[in-house]
């Protein structure tokens, strides 16, 4: 086909097409650049803060060129509680590890249940399908402060208060509204020719879900997994009522480092903070096209 | 033929109902607590498994949900059940005591309380503010983001950056940004009046601080909502425009903004839900003061169940919230199911 003929009329006519939408040139780089470190500027600060000595941080004027310290990285892990004190470990590797478990196991049992339950919703619909569903979806709205009380009341009274299984558990419910609905989204794009042409050929449903629906949701599974991590991953609440001193996630560790105004290490919580936040960046840069549907539960597609 | 799944599990779902209740009382009478609870979740939970494995019949459905389910019940379904018995009750969770009987007491005392009106008055307010600046700024955000330009991609990364913060980092350092000696805010205000900025002494001082705080994190979820919008847009209808020469103006209302228009209520849904929640900035931030100016309701919640200890009160309050947040989720699916049908 010649390429005039796909050339519109507005092409043709050599208007300028106006559209919120197309190329921009390094003029919008670097407008979009200014605002972008404006609004970046609280994160770049606490990064900046993090290679402060103590005296940098709380420095009048505030401090842009300092001389870098990695003082504060490794008082994470072992610091003095007091002056002249030999450096204890504070126990940091182990809220990380916490961190990383708790968090890593929980949304694999979410993303196996949910998974499941998912191709449930997605091919076997029913009557009441929909209210299923419509329950599921409510359960991850609720305020977290309506079912925290009993919670608090059956994990004291089942010994599960300050375990990893019951935060594990807890966390694995609190993904999985959320694995559902996004996975039911990817299951529903599917076409289901393949899987016709399977089951006509003999195929058992566990075969098809495992060889043919499977495989083509792994972008899926990828993104599920990931917006889970970081939901979990930085759960406040739950966490500081339900971990004990052995299961204590890095949040609540860092809000317990917090204390008053000016005692308070900036320096030290910094570093603990821009250590959390670098496999949350990574990740979110690697998943950036996904990153819409799973903020959205999966109800609106790119 | 009758197909044996069709009457078999519903007989056995409603024979297994009373046999859990039987079984559960025999272990609470006869068990320790901490064994007794398991024993009677499990049966509880093996009941619901078979009525839900029941409702799919004949396909092996039910047993995909089942798990998922059961994993709800006990996580969710069963504790908000419970603090919904609770309400009912005189019952403190710091106290031995054996609940009593109150009727609708609380519900009452909840209803009447004029404190439990002004923390849903604070909350309003701050739910207003906090998600229209979200909207503003994200809608700007995505127009700027919505054309292709270099380093786009890395760009973004930065302003999608607060979204990914923890609660926690950002209470705490946007304390350290608003105080008062050495924080930036007061030290950039210095430079122009001379004079030390105090902000969280204030009650309108500690509620801008809290609803920029929040505003910052969050505007960037709009700005992917809107720019999911943007980009929707079919070429054509600007090229259409283009040939009729329509102004910027009239383009942008009649073409742009029907496409971004149902995203923005998903936005504004999403947002309210969870603004109506504001828990942990607040908290960290400045734990509802001055005074309690800024205390929100899931705050008060917060403080009433676990530094009072009024379990049965907070148990009716949140039912309160609980709700309003249904209602709105409700309006949200609305809207999600509008968009997915057009």
């Amino acid at each position: 086909m010649a390429d005039t003929e796909k050339k519109s009329l507005a092409d043709r006519l050599g208007l300028k097409v106006h559209s919120g939408v197309g190329n921009a040139g390094w003029g919008r780089t670097l407008f979009a650049g200014v605002i972008s470190f404006v609004y970046f500027f609280p994160v770049l600060w606490i990064i900046l803060t993090a290679f402060k000595t103590h005296n940098d941080a709380l420095a009048i004027p505030p401090k842009f060129i300092f001389t870098p310290t990695l003082e504060n990285f490794v008082s994470v892990f072992s610091r003095a509680y007091s002056a002249g004190a030999v450096a204890q470990d504070t126990g940091f590797a182990l809220y990380f590890f916490n961190s990383v478990f708790i968090a890593g196991t929980s949304v694999f049992l979410a993303l196996a249940i949910g998974t499941l339950a998912a191709f449930g919703f997605s091919r076997y619909p029913l009557r009441g399908n929909d209210t299923y569903l419509f329950i599921i979806l409510t359960t991850r709205m609720l305020p977290a402060i309506v079912v925290i009380i009993p919670i608090f009341l059956m994990f004291r009274v089942a010994g599960l208060s300050g375990t990893y299984i019951g935060v594990i558990l807890l966390y694995t419910a609190f993904n999985l509204p959320f694995t559902v609905w996004m996975m039911k989204s990817f299951f529903d794009e599917l076409s289901p020719d393949v899987e016709d042409a399977a089951r006509i050929d003999g195929s058992s449903d566990r075969r098809v879900f495992f060889k043919i629906c499977l495989p083509q949701v792994k972008a899926g599974l990828a993104a599920t997994a990931v917006f889970g991590l970081i939901l979990t991953w930085n759960e406040f609440l739950f966490a500081l009522l339900l971990t004990g001193v052995d299961t204590r996630t890095v949040p609540v560790a860092m809000a317990q480092t917090i204390g008053g105004d000016i005692g308070v290490r900036w320096g030290l919580l910094a570093a603990i903070e821009t250590l959390f936040l670098i496999p949350v960046i990574v990740v979110t840069f690697i998943l950036q096209n996904h990153l819409l549907r799973g903020v959205t539960f999966g109800t609106v597609k790119r | 033929m009758m197909k044996v799944w069709v009457v078999y599990p519903l007989r056995v779902a409603f024979a297994s109902v009373p046999a859990a209740l039987i079984v559960s009382a025999l272990a609470i009478t006869f068990l320790p607590p901490s064994v007794s609870f398991w024993v009677s979740g499990a049966v509880s939970a093996f009941s619901a498994f078979l009525f839900v494995a029941y409702a799919w019949g004949r396909h092996a459905g039910g047993l995909l949900v089942a798990p998922a389910i059961a994993l709800l019940f006990c996580m969710n379904i069963f504790p908000l059940l419970w603090s919904f018995g609770l309400s009912f009750f005189h019952y403190r969770a710091n106290r031995l005591a054996p609940p009593r009987f109150a009727g609708l007491h609380y519900y009452e005392k909840v209803l009447s309380d004029p404190v439990v009106w002004d923390r849903l008055q604070v909350t309003a307010k701050m739910v207003v503010l906090t998600v229209s600046l979200q909207m503003v700024i994200g809608f700007l955000l995505a127009m700027l983001f919505a054309k292709q330009f270099p380093l786009r991609r890395v760009l973004l990364i930065l302003v999608l950056t607060p979204m990914m913060l923890s609660f926690v980092a950002v209470g705490a350092f946007f304390r350290y940004y608003y105080e008062p000696t050495f924080g930036l805010v007061s030290q950039a205000v210095r430079v122009f009046t001379g004079e030390p900025y105090v902000l969280l002494q204030s009650a309108a001082g500690a509620t801008a601080g809290i609803v920029f705080a929040d505003a910052w994190m969050w505007s960037p979820f709009v700005m992917l909502l809107v720019l999911a919008g943007l980009v929707s847009v079919p070429k054509y209808l600007y090229e259409a425009a283009s040939i009729d020469r329509i102004s910027h103006w009239r383009r942008f209302w009649s073409i742009t903004f029907p496409y971004v228009r149902s995203l923005l209520m998903l936005a504004l849904l999403f947002r309210t839900i969870e603004a109506f929640k504001l828990f942990d900035v607040v908290f960290l931030l400045t734990e509802g003061g001055p005074g309690t100016s800024t205390e929100t309701i899931a705050v008060y919640v917060y403080r009433v169940s676990f530094q009072y200890f009024k379990t049965s009160e907070s148990a009716a309050l949140a039912y309160i919230l609980l709700f309003t947040v249904i209602v709105l989720t409700n309006l949200y699916l609305y809207f999600a199911n509008k968009r997915n049908r057009t």
